[in-house]
């Protein structure tokens, strides 16, 4: 070490230094980043593994070759982008039977998904996962995007995305937490008893400006406490039952004698 | 007022035609009234209260100038949350603090204060009278009849200035053919709600739901029509396979294209936007009053206090392979009224 102390002045240490910090700095980065976990990279070994995945986790329902049975439909043609919604939310697999599949902490890892994902894929054509770009809800226009939800999403999702009933025990969700990319995922696949809503009906950029409207939603909102945005129910409730109580209280204060 | 004594019924428990006024009970004293101590402390009581209230103020005034908005959803919130709070401990102080010093330390001591008679003493309504007589006889009305005559006419007529705007406006149109059509008609294109792009019957995949309007000009669009004739136009479309539907009632088995069918998106209950498609049980909900139609079957009413299936509309291709209208609604579309079916 004194050896090394001696010559921390020499004129050639900042380019040492230098190099040294550039090779951990991108070493650490080799083992730590993300893999580039896209359908559209997947090699045949992916397929493989993931029909091995869907074969122990997935057939039972959806068949030996996702042909379908009477329990779950066919999966041939609905594309990366289902596969990565239903996995990645957890959704699927579906722990039991019920009017929907409900999100649960994700049963795959991302690249367990990657992998189920390619093999749907290889399987038929069908939409593909979106770009980071296309999901970039800081590239969308709020506004535009807000036309485009209260015209084919508020009716069910509620006006700022809450959620809401639907028949039989089955409900839209709340899009509060839900991630970009699932929200692009969602409109482009159709889940469940969602409709689809294509690129033909909303445009990828149309689909931007929705996330970009969700985003700006989860600000809150300017008035205070929202009170849950379920509109005219909860906001009576608090009128009625706390609001009136606190005045009945105060009127009873006031007219009671003092000890 | 009517006497009842010749009325005695013999009670066990005492003559209950009768009893005597229990007066107001007896005065309880408070403990402000013996006690020092607490009369001290309900002092302070008060005394904190109103504090309370000037620091509320002063915080209003400090969050007034400190604490600007500052453009943000958060910052409007910061803002008006704390205002808000400070304003509301400024008057609640007061209010508290008045009632509580009222309560505590003012006296409390009962007072009986008798009504008095309504009827006023006659003298008193001898001279009333006699003061109206007089202000009749002063005025001349008596006399002058075209004086008499022009103070009602003015005031009888005065009324029409606010009652005649009111009653015209009640309803707005009363015409109610204009219910009977729609901008649908022979030809017309269905386009993309809200951006009015035509649609292309390849590109409506199966599973999709549709919102549409009808294809109106640019000019069309900016003018004020456009606004009510897009609430009766508004149309919901989607695709399912052909397999799933229910065979087709009679006169309507042409109406559909490739698995896309066409409904009127007017609830026929109420009249509000039936537009929840539940893509895998084709069925319709309306949000409002849970109506639930069947798509596959007509949109036959399933469920909900809806009466009629929702209209159809009968659509067809163009050459282009556009989706046209074979022809507007063969029915008034939403809720029913009296001149609907004649």
């Amino acid at each position: 070490m004194k050896a090394l102390a001696a010559r921390r002045h020499h004129r050639f240490a900042p380019v040492v230094l230098l190099l040294l910090a550039l090779l951990v700095t991108g070493g650490v980065y080799a083992v730590l980043a993300p893999g580039q976990a896209r359908a559209d990279s997947a090699s045949t070994q992916d397929i493989e593994t993931g029909k091995k995945l869907f074969q122990a986790n997935c057939a039972t329902c959806h068949g030996l070759d996702a042909q379908g049975t009477d329990n779950a439909p066919s999966l041939i043609g609905v594309g990366a982008a289902a596969v990565d919604f239903q996995v990645s939310t957890g959704r699927m697999p579906m722990a039991m039977d019920g009017p929907q599949a409900q999100t649960k902490p994700r049963q795959m890892t991302e690249e367990q998904t990657s992998q189920l994902a390619a093999y749907i894929a290889s399987l038929g054509a069908g939409p593909a996962i979106p770009t980071d770009e296309q999901v970039d809800g800081s590239k969308g226009n709020p506004a535009n995007g807000a036309e485009i939800f209260r015209t084919n999403c508020a009716m069910c999702h509620n006006a700022t995305g809450q959620g809401g009933a639907l028949s039989e025990g089955k409900y839209a969700p709340s899009l509060e937490r839900t991630s970009a990319r699932n929200i692009y995922q969602a409109m482009l696949t159709g889940p469940q008893s969602m409709p689809v809503f294509n690129d033909a009906n909303i445009t990828p950029d149309e689909k931007r400006d929705v996330i970009a409207y969700l985003e700006a939603q989860r600000e809150g909102s300017a008035g205070g406490a929202t009170l849950g945005s379920l509109g005219p129910v909860s906001e009576g409730v608090w009128a009625w039952v706390v609001g009136l109580g606190l005045l009945i209280g105060a009127a009873v204060w006031i007219g009671a004698k003092s000890s | 007022m009517s006497k009842t004594t010749d009325v005695t019924v013999p009670h066990p428990e005492g003559d209950l035609e009768h009893f005597q006024d229990p007066g107001i009970p007896e005065h309880r004293h408070r403990m402000a009234d013996t006690d020092p101590k607490a009369d001290k402390r309900a002092e302070r009581q008060v005394v904190v209260l109103f504090t309370i209230s000037v620091i509320g103020t002063i915080v209003a005034l400090w969050a007034y100038f400190a604490i600007r908005p500052d453009g943000t959803t958060a910052g409007v919130r910061t803002s008006t949350m704390v205002l808000g709070l400070a304003i509301f401990f400024a008057l609640a102080g007061i209010g508290v603090g008045a009632i509580h010093w009222a309560k505590t330390l003012m006296s409390d001591h009962e007072v009986v204060e008798d009504r008095h008679a309504t009827r006023s003493p006659d003298d008193v309504r001898e001279i009333a009278v006699q003061k109206l007589a007089d202000g009749i006889k002063d005025s001349g009305i008596g006399r002058r009849g075209v004086l008499k005559g022009v103070v009602v006419s003015a005031l009888a007529l005065f009324p029409l200035t606010i009652a005649v705007p009111l009653i015209s406006s009640v309803g707005g149109d009363w015409n109610v053919g204009t219910f009977r059509t729609t901008l649908w008609k022979k030809g017309t294109r269905l386009t993309y709600d809200p951006t009015g792009r035509p649609i292309k019957a390849s590109d409506v995949t199966i599973g999709s739901a549709v919102h549409v309007i009808p294809e109106v000009t640019d000019e069309y669009r900016q003018s004020g029509e456009w606004i009510s004739e897009k609430a009766k136009a508004l149309v919901l479309m989607v695709r399912l396979d052909p397999r799933d539907f229910k065979p087709f009632a009679k006169g309507k088995e042409n109406w559909t294209y490739d698995g896309i069918i066409a409904f009127s998106k007017i609830c026929t209950h109420v009249g509000c936007p039936v537009a929840l498609y539940e893509q895998q049980t084709h069925h319709l909900l309306c949000p409002c009053h849970q109506s639930t139609f069947d798509v596959a079957d007509g949109a036959k009413v399933v469920f909900g206090p809806a009466k009629r299936p929702l209209p159809q509309l009968p659509i067809t291709v163009d050459s282009e392979g556009y989706l046209v209208a074979q022809d507007g609604f063969d029915e008034p579309i939403g809720p029913s009224y009296w001149e609907r079916l004649r």
